[in-house]
């Protein structure tokens, strides 16, 4: 693998990486497609040695270099594309409704940790654990 | 037999396509949807009972070779899971028919095509013998199941959605690069030549490829610490698609990683595996014990759940692999149905919260007796098909003297009993409360959208759906025997990859 090569994966890997870990929808878009670059990149690199383009009549098999991975980076490339536009659309319609492209907390997940904080009364707990007993035993465990 | 492993392909997505052009003629969609689902599934019982007749079977697309070329195999494991996965999105589909006038429905101008370029995904997925095919079968389910999960663009769903996607977009990132780094080492994306070549690597090599998929397929499946955007995102989807979610989604995943990691032979993850597997279980059922909503209880089942998968991977036994499998099986219809009936409860009393409902046993009996058979299925008591389940996969644990995880084991099912419990108390017994805040049935006698079926009508295909469902998994525990036998031939051809192998390659 050529160092240029290597280099850019590692560039657009760390790019990638440092700006989906942001709050704003329009960021981790930007951070997906570079993402996405490198791993086409890294697909491409696994095809070994470069050569002439894979082409009939134009060079011999010898020659060329490897088209497996070059056919599986085109269709990966493919399907990066719709779902950019899909995000791209997400963060429009969060827009829409909440004036920003923020992603946001589980509002019930908050509720119930919050919960987590209130004092439980001993004979509260005693009682959680006798329901717990008896649930077993009716059930025969 | 090609023709049944193209038809499970095919069929689903011809009707998807049909049915976006029926955008005016909502019965014919429906029609048309309802018998692509259902050629699907007959498909692919019928290369279940082909296979355990005459052998496993293997399709080269296109007359290439395994190289180049993609190959969808039909062999014990595929067929064992293929006809349950399917069913069951039959059976959601005719419920989603029977909801879809209510306030709790999915669009069904796109819900229908939508759910039939997922079922195509699913089958995709199951029967692919490489893993680039798995991954654009993955994309195929996880692209329709963000615009179900989005469609409606209420604000809820448009928050809960952002992390669904971003989520997985990150593990189908890494999907790529994962097969990046496999065709580097081994020249192939083909499973039956990686069931020969990764063996054969370095172990550094070998460990990586196997830890990197590991963490990929496992952030499909929801597994320990992967899971914050299950609970998260599942709850604000109409009931319909959750059901088909929790059902197959992280299924799939857990799918992928008992035949990679098995065919290519992984054993010494095993106890890495085997340590989330028991965190999973605890974590998911702790989770579901501290909720108070019916579908967010069922949806950290749905993790803790995965752990029992996990375990039975994670032991590397011919055995634990038999019990991963049955386990599968048995999960994909008893989540759906716990769903579905979460769907029903909703219907009847406008809201799934525990605080806001009640007295439903007295009411509706017929929602308590489908919701007590499954949800008694899923903490594993006998003679329901978690028994059968759970059975296989902690018997696998005492054979390999991993005392550990098998008290864990037993300790996240006596947790998901009580959680079962918490449902039960809360919606079936006490009293309902007075007023229901947005009573559908009132909404539906108010404004009668022209060509409405009537009420009743949607509650009997539903109830329908459901009780066949329900029958579904009572079927599984009454063909135990046969199917544990199946299971266990199943992971003998995964464990010796020998004869997926000469399948492949032929």
């Amino acid at each position: 693998m050529s160092a240029a090569l290597l280099i850019a994966i590692g560039a657009l890997t760390s790019v990638g990486l440092f700006l989906i870990t942001a709050r704003s929808l329009s960021r981790i878009v930007l951070g997906f497609s570079l993402l996405g670059h490198a791993a086409v990149l890294s697909l491409f690199a696994a095809g070994g040695r470069s050569g002439e383009a894979p082409l009939a009549n134009q060079a011999t098999p010898d020659q060329m270099s490897n088209p497996v991975p070059q056919a599986l980076a085109l269709t990966a490339i493919v399907i990066g594309f719709g779902l950019t536009l899909f995000l791209l659309a997400l963060a429009r319609r969060q827009q829409e409704l909440s004036g920003d492209d923020l992603v946001e907390d589980d509002l019930e997940d908050r509720r119930i940790a919050g919960t987590a904080n209130e004092w439980v009364p001993p004979n509260r707990v005693a009682e959680l654990a006798a329901t717990a007993v008896d649930v077993a035993s009716s059930v025969g465990l | 037999m090609s023709w049944l492993i193209a038809a499970t392909l095919m069929a689903p997505l011809s009707a998807a396509a049909a049915g976006l052009g029926l955008k005016d003629h909502p019965r014919w969609r429906d029609m048309v949807t309802v018998f692509g689902l259902a050629t699907a599934a007959v498909s692919a019982f019928a290369m279940l009972f082909e296979v355990t007749s005459n052998g496993s079977h293997a399709l080269q697309v296109g007359g290439w070779g395994p190289e180049l070329g993609i190959v969808l195999v039909a062999d014990r494991f595929a067929v064992l899971v293929l006809p349950v996965a399917l069913s069951i999105i039959l059976v959601v589909e005719l419920f989603a028919i029977g909801q879809r006038r209510t306030a709790w429905g999915a669009n069904p101008e796109l819900a229908g095509p939508l759910l039939g370029v997922l079922t195509s995904g699913v089958s995709l997925a199951i029967l692919t013998g490489d893993l680039f095919t798995l991954f654009v079968a993955f994309e195929l389910i996880l692209v329709s199941s963000y615009v179900l999960l989005t469609h409606q663009g209420q604000r809820e769903q448009i928050r809960a959605g952002m992390t669904y996607v971003v989520m997985n977009l990150f593990a189908s990132t890494l999907f790529l690069f994962g097969l990046a780094f496999v065709y580097s080492a081994t020249g192939t994306v083909n499973l039956a030549l990686l069931a020969e070549r990764i063996p054969e690597l370095s172990t550094g090599a070998r460990l990586g490829i196997g830890g990197w998929f590991f963490v990929v397929f496992g952030t499909k499946a929801a597994m320990f610490p992967l899971f914050s955007w299950l609970p998260d995102s599942y709850p604000t989807a109409p009931t319909t698609i959750t059901a088909v979610f929790a059902g197959l989604l992280t299924k799939i995943g857990i799918y992928a990683m008992i035949r990679f990691h098995t065919l290519t032979g992984m054993d010494d993850l095993g106890p890495v595996i085997l340590m989330i597997a028991g965190v999973t279980m605890i974590v998911g059922a702790l989770g579901a014990l501290a909720q108070s909503d019916v579908k967010r209880i069922l949806s950290f089942h749905v993790i803790s759940q995965i752990g029992y998968m996990l375990m039975g991977l994670g032991l590397f036994s011919a055995a634990g692999t038999t019990g991963a499998i049955l386990f599968l099986i048995h999960h994909m219809p008893v989540k759906t149905v716990l769903f579905l009936v979460g769907g029903l409860i909703e219907n009847h009393q406008g809201t799934s919260a525990l605080d806001r409902s009640g007295g439903l046993a007295a009411k509706r009996p017929i929602i308590a007796v489908l919701f007590a058979i499954p949800a008694l299925s899923l903490a594993g008591l006998p003679p329901f098909s978690g028994f059968v389940a759970k059975f296989g996969v902690i018997s696998a644990g005492i054979d390999a003297q991993s005392t550990a995880i098998v008290i864990v084991a037993l300790v996240g099912g006596a947790l998901t009993l009580l959680s079962m419990t918490k449902i039960w108390i809360g919606v079936f017994w006490g009293t309902p409360p007075a007023i229901s805040p947005n009573n559908p049935t009132e909404q539906a006698e108010e404004a009668p959208p022209v060509g409405v079926r009537p009420e009743r009508a949607n509650q009997r295909l539903m109830v329908g759906a459901t009780s066949l469902a329900v029958a579904g998994t009572l079927v599984i525990s009454v063909f135990a025997g046969p199917l544990f036998d199946l299971s266990e031939k199943a992971a003998e051809d995964l464990r010796d990859s020998s004869s997926y192998i000469s399948l492949a390659k032929q």
